[in-house]
């Protein structure tokens, strides 16, 4: 389907009017315009996109001013809790399986609890090879593996980078009231 | 296998009977200037040779693979879902539209339509992605002619775009925000998801245009150091396959929303008669640098235009095609609450079941902001594709840049490598 004549529109190269050809005048609006912008922005003006981090943090903004929207956040992971305090995985293997940077290491065994059959006696998550993609989150049938809007993580070295399961149980106890399961 | 096809033995280039290779050695006293890889106003890691005359290019070989990553590769390990993780980070100046793509040529190889929901919403976010991308090319470019302030006004709005990924996928810069027949998840909410998209294009978007008008295109300086450089005409854009921008700048009418129309610029998208959204084409007869940045700033009204069109009538409905189309993992409150459910998440994880893919192939592309990026998928019926082969825009407007630049001076490589606007990830895959 070619495209028909009144759906184009015809650009052209103006030439510069004599005002702009002299250039002494351009380079005065120029500035008057980094001055607009020097002015606005002046003392956390309103054109100011800065943050300034860590003092001011995108937790405590309100989303529509460009704020963090914690539900949907995808930053470090967290392994929940059921409610008797164990960890929830039923080492189902579906997170390892969908992950696309193969960044989860689960080694499963028999649960000593009654209520499932196995439970995760190793649970790794290479924080430095993962994406934070979120698809372990929709893989999860159980909700037991969550990204949390905890963003901020460091490390000395890249053994650290590995939380291993206690790590990702505490966590799920750090943020756990940002974000409610 | 389903992949039968054999190059051609026309194809088999002898390289070292090759004509343009001989040729190269022999630089009489002409000097030779390596043009990057590692070089601020290559943006990413390109290579070209320069062999200069005086100041003037005499012939330019442009090298590359120096970010090859192995992209392309990746799509024959992960499966469709999976694979629109590296999409995305391909053209990284508008990952959100690669998303788009990608899974644009999924669903059409698989033939699984869309919900009216999600066209629409998807339409918005390539428009975005358009702006974003056009946003960066100007600015940059201003920012490799010297005029470092321009780059910072076009970047101002830009942030404004990634909240909205963030909003919307979680992620602001590596969205991975589409799966096959719907996205990750649905607008969290749509009211506020709309006045952040309005407050962009009515309160940013307008005042950063103006910006750019008067401190970078309206510039004696910018002027001067673009128009007339690296002319393409009407019949060489042709024949060097160019697509988007660069294409119109030349006079080349084409566009893939209203050749191959797609998505809402499709007539009948809903399947109940709706129109086409309703936009024009920017095209330009002069196809130098200049031409090409003009064609940018229009589409980005254009695209403006587009997005107000559809913004206030998102359709309510599901996000994701119905999930007995066994594509598409069902709610989670399906998984927790039915047998059938849970069946069907397990099936479309676990990697010995997975996806009833079809065993075909197709071509599916989309106009993203730097032309034309397509994927050909082969499937062969197993969850991941057979091979996946991408059609990066990059890629073929870089072949032309020897082209464009021979006879110029030196100062004006970085002029024609702005106008490209050229993405190494996407180059090089
Ligand atoms: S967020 Fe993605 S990359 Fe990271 S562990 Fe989960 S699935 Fe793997
Ligand atoms: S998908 Fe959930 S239940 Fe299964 S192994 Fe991963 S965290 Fe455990």
């Amino acid at each position: 389907m070619a495209i028909r004549d009144e759906d184009i529109v015809s650009i052209e190269a103006p030439p510069l009017n004599a005002m702009e050809n002299l250039y002494i005048p351009e380079i005065v609006k120029g500035f008057g315009i980094t001055l607009r912008h020097l002015a606005t922005s002046w003392n956390k003006g309103k054109t100011t996109r800065a943050l300034e981090y860590p003092e001011e943090r995108r937790e405590n903004i309100p989303v529509e001013k460009g704020g963090q929207y914690a539900p949907n956040f995808r930053g470090v992971h967290r392994l929940n809790r059921d409610a008797a305090g164990r960890v929830k995985c039923v080492a189902c293997m579906m997170c390892p399986t969908i992950c696309p940077a193969n960044c989860i290491h689960i080694t499963a065994a028999d649960s000593p609890w009654d209520d499932r059959e196995k439970y995760p006696k190793k649970f790794e998550i290479d924080e430095l090879r993962c994406i934070f993609c979120g698809m372990c989150e929709e893989a999860c049938p159980v909700d037991a593996i969550e990204l949390t809007p905890e963003y901020d993580i460091t490390g000395l070295s890249r053994q650290e980078m590995i939380f291993d399961k206690e790590k990702l149980l505490s966590i799920y106890d750090a943020t756990i009231e940002k974000k409610p399961m | 296998m389903p992949y039968t096809l054999k190059p051609s033995n026309a194809f088999d280039i002898d390289i070292e009977t090759t004509e343009y290779l001989k040729d190269h050695v022999d630089t009489g006293d002409r000097w030779v200037l390596n043009f990057g890889p590692q070089h601020p106003a290559t943006h990413t890691t390109l290579r070209l040779i320069l062999e200069l005359d005086g100041e003037r290019v005499a012939r330019c070989t442009p090298h590359i693979g120096y970010l090859h990553s192995g992209f392309e590769k990746l799509g024959e390990h992960l499966d469709y879902n999976q694979y629109v993780t590296i999409v995305s980070r391909m053209n990284y100046l508008s990952p959100i539209a690669n998303d788009i793509c990608w899974h644009h040529a999924v669903e059409k190889v698989f033939g699984v339509g869309l919900t009216p929901r999600c066209i629409v919403v998807r339409t918005i976010m390539a428009e975005i992605a358009r702006i974003q991308d056009h946003l960066l090319c100007v600015g940059a470019a201003a920012l490799d002619l010297g005029a470092i302030t321009g780059f910072l006004y076009s970047f101002n709005p830009r942030e404004k775009i990634y909240d909205i990924c963030d909003f919307i996928s979680g992620q602001r810069f590596h969205p991975d925000w589409t799966r096959v027949g719907g996205a990750m998840a649905d607008l969290p909410d749509e009211e506020v998801f709309r006045r952040m998209v309005k407050d962009f294009i009515h309160n940013d978007l307008p005042h950063a245009l103006k910006d750019l008008e008067g401190l970078v295109l309206r510039n004696k300086i910018f002027y001067d150091r673009t128009v007339g450089i690296g002319v393409m005409t009407r019949e060489e854009a042709i024949g060097w396959s160019l697509s988007g921008p660069l294409a119109r700048a030349s006079g080349v009418r084409r566009d893939l929303r209203k050749d191959e129309p797609y998505l809402c610029y499709a007539d009948n998208w809903d399947g109940q008669g709706a129109e086409a959204v309703q936009f024009k084409v920017p095209v330009a007869e002069a196809g130098d640098v200049y031409a090409r940045f003009q064609v940018r700033i229009e589409e980005i009204r254009q695209a403006v235009g587009i997005i107000e069109q559809l913004i206030d009538r998102i359709p309510g409905g599901p996000m994701n095609v119905f999930t007995d189309s066994k594509t598409t993992k069902p709610p989670k409150s399906e998984v927790y609450g039915s047998i059938e459910g849970l069946i069907q998440h397990f099936e479309l994880i676990m990697t010995n079941r997975g996806w009833e893919a079809p065993i075909a192939e197709g071509y599916g592309a989309n106009e993203t902001a730097n032309g034309e990026l397509g994927y050909y998928v082969v499937a062969d019926g197993s969850p991941r594709a057979w091979r996946v082969k991408t059609r990066p825009p990059s890629f073929i407007n870089y072949a032309v840049v020897s082209k464009m630049l021979e006879g110029h001076m030196l100062p004006d490589v970085v002029a024609v490598l702005g106008s490209i606007n050229i993405v190494a990830a996407e180059l090089d895959r």
